[in-house]
């Protein structure tokens, strides 16, 4: 019988209820307790709080500078903004988040990858209510469709912004570059004050390299917010400063006629205008739609473009590293000219190939049965093979490379283009590092003509050519010509490192260019064809680099071989001889022969600048000399 | 109204007529009346946390009116029936812990819930919030007290293995409950003050243990949120942040009633549920806060006054945890409001919206006022 009044002894009550009283003074404290932390919120802190709490009001939102314009050097629009309007979700309103998603996908086109992006950025870390973008660039008619569902749809909403759009899409992708979604890597880079409103970074080209100037500085408005953010009032402004505009060297009629020339071509084609550096046109055929970039290319879209043979993505002016072949000729002939090796009196036999050694390898001369008697004239203007190789071997490596980097093969000497290659310039030092191997002469034979190891992009070759048109004054390629904001092209622009290339003999660069105006205009030259009729006299030369080897003594015919493994066409040359006005450098992949197909490209360049745009050019001058009147 | 009569309103006063009546329902008029307050004010808040949605107040009325009808029942019932069954519903619930962790139900990783064919869904943890202090008074009350060591070992084990099965759902908060209510248990039954002073001193020593061994990682992240909330302002950290924020700029005497700018305009979560006492804070001040905390204080004093004024041992150790209990809900749940302890979920009783806690609540009231209004007249 444990249980009961018997058991409840006096005692046993007692003691519970001094417990109880224990107790009693525990809860007094610790309630005492959790007034003390109130008092110590409400009443001590209570400041404090209420400034957090007003600033939770009233926030401090970031405004995105639009982005600075880019123009032609005739003031046409490259790259402008453009808004485009995107749907977002906040999470946190979303009556469930499948069934909307659901809907949504019956109502605007949704991809995968939309859905996977969105997905993903839901299991990021946010801010609560902050919104999530599901889709960008709506239609007029998916932004009205929305509308007509939107009270269906709690927590979707359509949001505008100002997204980057080049009109000229194709022709000007490989040179303006595009502008992308800020990626992790780039996220780290950015001054995160600056781009707190920022979705769009440079990616490439232009766009990648003047980012800073383009972008522009933030600007802020304090507003009066609820938590998801939601703007009820704005307070107070300090307007964005926007990014700067610029404009460019470059001729978009000159660039449309280089990418008309290379139609249903691959190819590159370089054009500078001498006195400023100005890169006039700048082509990679084929290009591609940049737009698509921006706010970011579907997965379909973008194997296309990876995938296609014509590597419509590869900037062949700035990346294309070919073996250049003859048109070294002429800085070769400066080098053998100013080291003293050959003089211009000086001639040789060619009968169609040349030996180190008698009875050694043969090196075969381009033309069968050789060219006779030659000078160096002769040699540049014919593109005789075997004087070149003799001067070659007699320079040696060193000379000949001392030279060339002079010229600014082996480095990215333009000032402002984003991602150009340098190309390889071989060296003694180079073949033993890379290869563990001794330079042998027959390597400075190939040299001699431009092949064997040597490299080097359209970009490098024009920028040699246009030392050459200028005598020697280095004026290094660039692409921007005037900033339209406060910036002036000195602070943006990177400062010139190149010393001039002086000669013993100045007038030797009078022979080599009077050498290259034979190639076009002399009875045996190379681009005679290309060069005949013109009002104006200029200056070439022709190329042919070889995309396989032949073996010795091997006859070839090119119709035979596919036209994949055809000879790559190149020129270079500039006009008119006496006052350069535009230099050129073109490449057409698979083209057969210099002279029958690259050199036609830049006669027609020639004649659109000097003839055809010059005139336009004119009227320019006058109606503003016309505008000054006033 | 004097102290005297709050204690015992049926010595003497206007309710002393009454009290054949409330005796006939076995309800406790003064407790009731302070609940009733409680709740009624509740429901204010309630709606102005809830963003003027009446919806969600409707809803909470509703289940508050079934945890009443609950405590009803509750009281009907002699305290004797709860001594008699306590060790068939401990083994009982045991049972329905262990199959909870073979084929429960849930989310978020922890499964808690039980849904067997033909019962509504329920949660066995919640049931041991009561079962687990009646079965630890029935072991108690059993022998003369205060308890002897190895009797207290005995009791303890039977606190400790339902909180250790409740752990493993994982839920820390209904565990922490569980185990306190059965702890007070065994102190009111007179444990000795060395032995509660060795366990204090064994608790602080495996704190850290607990931290390694036990404690998941996303408990981990709360404690350390707690003590630096601006290490993940976003995250974890945000919850903390605002409601601080919005208890602080309540100030003295509060924002007004439906004026919270931290919880109308969605700075503050959970601004209904756990949170909703920095919604009373915000919007009622200081004061309010003081009225509150007056309030569940009076509740507790009627109830350890039922505790002490009961007739045996089992009803005396019982009604004394219960309250204690209930006292824990507040402390835990302001102290995690207030930034003074981790995030648990443990919700402020008889106010945050939901059912489930409520029920058990207002089912411990029950027991209270059968534990007082099934006195033996003989005592009297």
């Amino acid at each position: 019988m444990p249980w009961g009044e018997f058991k409840d002894t006096a005692a046993e009550r007692r003691l519970f209820q001094r417990r109880t009283v224990v107790m009693l003074v525990f809860v007094i404290l610790m309630l005492g307790g959790l007034l003390g932390r109130m008092y110590q919120l409400q009443v001590v802190e209570h400041e404090t709080y209420t400034t957090i709490s007003d600033k939770n009001r009233v926030q401090v939102q970031s405004v995105p500078p639009p982005r600075g314009l880019i123009y032609d050097r005739n003031g046409k629009l490259l790259a402008e903004n453009r808004p485009v309007f995107s749907v977002t979700l906040v999470p946190e309103r979303v009556d469930g988040m499948d069934e909307t998603l659901a809907q949504l996908g019956r109502i605007l086109d949704i991809s995968e990858q939309d859905l996977e992006r969105f997905h993903r950025r839901l299991q990021e870390p946010r801010r609560p209510f902050q919104e999530i973008p599901l889709r960008y660039d709506l239609t007029e008619q998916e932004i009205a469709r929305l509308a007509v569902h939107r009270h269906e749809l709690p927590g979707v909403e359509v949001e505008a912004e100002l997204v980057r759009y080049y009109p000229h899409s194709e022709l000007t992708a490989h040179v303006l570059g595009y502008v992308g979604r800020i990626n992790r890597e780039e996220l780290q880079r950015i001054d995160p004050v600056n781009y707190a409103g920022t979705n769009y970074i440079g990616k490439s080209g232009v766009e990648r390299f003047y980012e800073q100037t383009l972008h522009g500085k933030v600007g802020y408005q304090h507003v009066e917010t609820n938590a998801r953010g939601r703007t009820l009032r704005v307070l107070e402004r300090e307007n964005p400063v926007p990014g700067e505009d610029l404009e460019l060297h470059l001729d978009l009629r000159l660039q449309q006629r280089a990418h008309e020339l290379l139609d249903g071509r691959r190819g590159a084609v370089i054009a500078i205008e001498p006195k400023t550096g100005g890169i006039l046109a700048l082509a990679s055929v084929p290009g591609f739609d940049a737009n698509k970039f921006v706010t970011g290319i579907s997965v379909d879209d973008y194997r296309a473009l990876s995938q296609s043979k014509d590597k419509p993505l590869f900037n062949r002016a700035l990346r294309g590293q070919y073996p250049p072949g003859s048109v070294m000729k002429p800085m070769l002939a400066i080098a053998a000219l100013d080291s003293g090796v050959t003089t211009r009196d000086r001639t040789i036999w060619d009968p169609g190939y040349f030996q180190l050694k008698d009875g050694g390898r043969r090196y075969r001369d381009w033309k069968r049965g050789g060219h006779g008697w030659v000078d160096l004239k002769d040699a540049i203007a014919e593109s005789c093979d075997i004087y070149f190789y003799e001067t070659a071997v007699e320079m040696g490596v060193d000379t000949m490379s001392g030279y060339l980097s002079s010229f600014g093969f082996g480095e990215d000497a333009a000032l402002d283009v984003s991602g150009a290659l340098s190309g390889l310039l071989p060296s003694r030092e180079w073949k033993r590092a890379m290869r563990n191997e001794p330079w042998y002469p027959g390597d400075s034979v190939n040299l001699g003509i431009g092949q064997g190891f040597m490299l080097a992009t359209p970009l490098q070759m024009a920028t040699a050519t246009a030392l050459i048109a200028n005598r020697g004054t280095w004026i290094e390629p660039r692409l921007l010509s005037d900033v339209i904001g406060d910036d002036s092209v000195e602070d943006v622009l990177p400062d010139e490192t190149h010393e001039p290339l002086k000669l013993k003999n100045p007038d030797d660069w009078e022979y080599v260019v009077e050498s290259m105006a034979e190639v076009m205009h002399g009875t045996k030259g190379t681009a005679r064809r290309a060069g005949s009729d013109a009002p104006y006299r200029m200056a070439g030369k022709t190329g042919t680099a070889q995309v396989f080897s032949l073996a010795e003594d091997e006859e070839y015919d090119a119709e035979e071989i596919r036209e994949r493994l055809r000879d790559h066409a190149l020129f270079v040359g500039f006009a008119p001889v006496e006052d350069p006005q535009i230099v050129v450098s073109v490449i057409v992949e698979n083209g057969g022969s210099g002279s029958g197909t690259a050199a036609p490209v830049a006669r027609a360049l020639f004649d659109a600048w000097l003839l055809e745009f010059s005139e336009g050019s004119d009227s320019g001058l006058v109606s503003q000399a016309a505008g000054g009147l006033d | 109204m004097a102290l005297k009569d709050l204690v015992d309103p049926a010595a003497s006063g206007p309710l002393a007529r009454s009290r054949g009546l409330w005796s006939a329902l076995h309800l406790d008029p003064i407790l009731l009346f302070l609940l009733l307050i409680l709740v009624s004010g509740g429901l204010f808040v309630l709606y102005s946390g809830a963003d003027r949605n009446i919806e969600v107040v409707k809803a909470q009325g509703i289940r508050l009116g079934v945890a009443f009808v609950v405590m009803l029942v509750f009281a009907q019932l002699d305290p004797a029936v709860f001594r008699r069954w306590a060790p068939w519903l401990y083994a009982a619930g045991l049972v329905a812990l262990a199959a909870v962790l073979v084929m429960g139900v849930g989310a978020k990783g922890a499964q808690r819930w039980l849904a067997l064919p033909g019962l509504p869904r329920f949660q066995p943890s919640e049931i041991m919030k009561l079962v687990v202090p009646m079965m630890a008074a029935w072991y108690l009350s059993r022998h003369f007290l205060p308890p002897r060591l190895s009797q207290v070992a005995v009791g303890l084990v039977i606190v400790l293995v339902p909180m250790v099965m409740i752990i493993q759902q994982p839920d820390l908060g209904t565990s922490l409950l569980v185990g306190m209510a059965g702890l007070f248990v065994v102190f009111f039954a007179g444990m000795s003050w060395k032995l509660i002073a060795a366990f204090v001193a064994m608790a602080s020593v495996s704190a850290p243990l607990m931290w390694f061994f036990v404690m998941r990682e996303y408990q981990k992240q709360r404690v350390l949120t707690l003590l630096d909330p601006q290490s993940d302002p976003l995250g974890a950290g945000w919850n903390i942040i605002q409601s601080k924020t919005a208890i602080g700029s309540g100030g003295i005497d509060g924002k007004g009633w439906l004026q919270g700018t931290q919880s109308h305009l969605e700075f503050l979560p959970e601004s209904h549920t756990d949170f909703i006492v920095a919604v009373l804070a915000e919007e009622f001040g200081f004061v309010g806060m003081l009225v509150l905390l007056a309030v569940y204080f009076l509740i507790i004093l009627r109830c350890l006054y039922i505790a002490a004024t009961a007739q045996d041992s089992f009803s005396r150790l019982l009604a004394g945890a219960l309250t204690m209990t209930f006292f824990i809900y507040i402390f835990v749940n302001v102290g995690m409001v207030s930034g003074l302890l981790p995030v648990v979920g443990v919700p402020l009783p008889l106010i945050s919206y939901g059912g489930t806690s409520g029920v058990t609540l207002m089912a411990a009231f029950g027991v209270l006022m059968s534990i007082h209004t099934h006195r033996r007249m003989i005592s009297a």
